[in-house]
């Protein structure tokens, strides 16, 4: 698996389409961490402005944020599956950086895995501050 | 915190030095992916974890406003800042560019601004926060040891945001009652003849217009209630010592002193009365 073979024509490869070098799975990861940080932010800003008051209780509002918490998780796991198995295209390791179709898919794959961890984490920390904090104070 | 940089410090240079010096050969491949997965994404992540939710942990403690002492109202105004306290009888003793506290109580501010968004920021004490017009917010503040520290507004709010700045005193509890009981009285009469002459001035001038003396006919709301200014340490929200001489050039030369003063200056007053008003106002302890 060590082996470089990049440079050997892989009889199991067509040529690749053009949606390989496509950016857009890149983005996912950390568009869905926005998403996430921007839901709860307004979330707990509506929340706090109509229905508690500033001196009240997050209560049901950390539910929802609990809930979108979870998906935005489901969301990035699946975006850092996806930038796994497109990582793994073939035999190849990183870094990736052969001038081919293949490796920048590689490439764009494994980034898309590290971004998405990164994401993880980050929605995870955004997520944290409700469990802390229980009031809209 | 220094000794925390230090020591990291001295861990990054160890191991540059480490990678150059003592292994300048070529590392095997599992253990530098070892010192990458560890030392790239666990132990940051590990770290800031634990410091984040140490600090999450903090705040509910420091924002609750359940079990406050004491409550003190601050409105930030172009230039300077309004200061209220209220008192257990129901009303409040109003004062003006600067702050006195109790040391050891949980003191609330209730912040606001009757022009322009401020910022309210007394960096030794606490976090900055917003001065908006036509709402209030809130800080809690609770003073660890006593001592004389700085505060300014921290948001752009004009010509003279630079110079709106004011102090803040923590003193003992016993102490604090004290000065809070003298603010609240009345101003002092003047004795000297010269500042007899100055309170005829401050009237005669239509400073009462906007200041108020407790005790005097002068209740104007404009500007600084000017009941105890003497007492003070800083003049025109600190952007003067408090002296004669910085009294007098304050009100002869307002707008060179602090640029677009709401306050007009009064330098066609001869110079003995600029002295005499000087002479009243620096009684007014
Ligand atoms: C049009 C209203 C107005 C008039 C009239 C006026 N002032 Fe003022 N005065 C102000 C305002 C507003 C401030 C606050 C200015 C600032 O710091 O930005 C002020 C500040 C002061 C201060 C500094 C107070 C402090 O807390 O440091 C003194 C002293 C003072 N005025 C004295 C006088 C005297 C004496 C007169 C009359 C000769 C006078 N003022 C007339 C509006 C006025
Ligand atoms: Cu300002």
């Amino acid at each position: 698996m060590n082996e470089r073979n990049d440079d050997l024509p892989d009889e199991e490869l067509e040529a690749p389409p053009a949606r390989w070098g496509s950016l857009w799975l890149l983005t996912f990861g950390p568009g869905i961490w926005a998403i996430h940080f921007l839901l709860c932010y307004v979330t707990a800003a509506v929340w706090c402005a109509k229905v508690a008051g500033r001196t009240g209780l997050l209560g049901d509002a950390s539910l929802l944020v609990g809930l979108y918490t979870l998906v935005a998780l489901v969301g990035i796991g699946l975006t850092g599956w996806r930038g796994y198995r497109q990582h793994r295209f073939g035999h190849a390791d990183p870094p990736h950086d052969f001038d081919t179709a293949e490796d920048r898919y590689r490439f764009l794959g494994y980034s898309t895995l590290l971004l998405s961890g990164l994401s993880f984490v980050a929605t995870l920390f955004v997520a944290l501050s409700v469990v802390f904090i229980e009031t809209c104070e | 915190m220094t000794v925390g940089s230090l020591l990291i410090w001295a861990l990054v240079i160890g191991l540059a030095l480490y990678v150059t010096r003592a292994h300048p050969e070529a590392h095997g491949v599992r253990s530098a992916r070892w010192l990458i997965i560890g030392g790239g994404v666990v132990f940051p992540t590990t770290v800031l974890t634990a410091l984040l939710i140490y600090g999450l942990m903090l705040i509910p403690e420091l924002r609750a406003t359940g079990d406050i002492d004491r409550r003190i109202e601050v409105a930030g105004e172009q230039w300077w800042w309004r200061v209220r306290y209220p008192q257990e009888n129901g009303e409040a003793v109003e004062l003006a560019n600067e702050i006195r506290l109790p040391l050891g109580e949980r003191i609330l501010f209730r912040l606001s601004s009757p022009d322009v968004i401020h910022s309210f920021w007394i960096p030794s004490l606490a976090g900055k926060v917003d001065m908006i017009p036509g709402r209030i917010t809130e800080l809690v503040v609770e003073p660890t040891r006593t001592g004389t520290f700085r505060g300014a507004c921290a948001e752009y709010c004009g010509a003279s945001h630079a110079l709106m700045n004011f102090q803040v005193v923590v003193m003992e509890p016993d102490a604090y009652r004290d000065w809070l009981a003298h603010q609240a009285t009345l101003a002092r009469a003047p004795t000297a003849e010269q500042a007899r002459r100055g309170q005829q001035a401050f009237l005669a001038n239509g400073c009462g217009a906007c200041h108020t003396v407790r005790g005097t006919p002068a209740d104007g709301r404009l500007g600084p209630d000017l009941t105890h200014v003497g007492s003070r340490l800083g003049l025109g929200a600190d952007a003067l010592p408090n002296d004669r001489e910085a009294l007098i050039r304050w009100i002869g030369h307002t707008g060179e002193v602090k640029p677009d003063v709401r306050m007009p200056a009064f330098g066609m007053l001869p110079v003995d009365e600029l002295a005499a008003l000087a002479a009243y106002l620096s009684e007014l302890e």
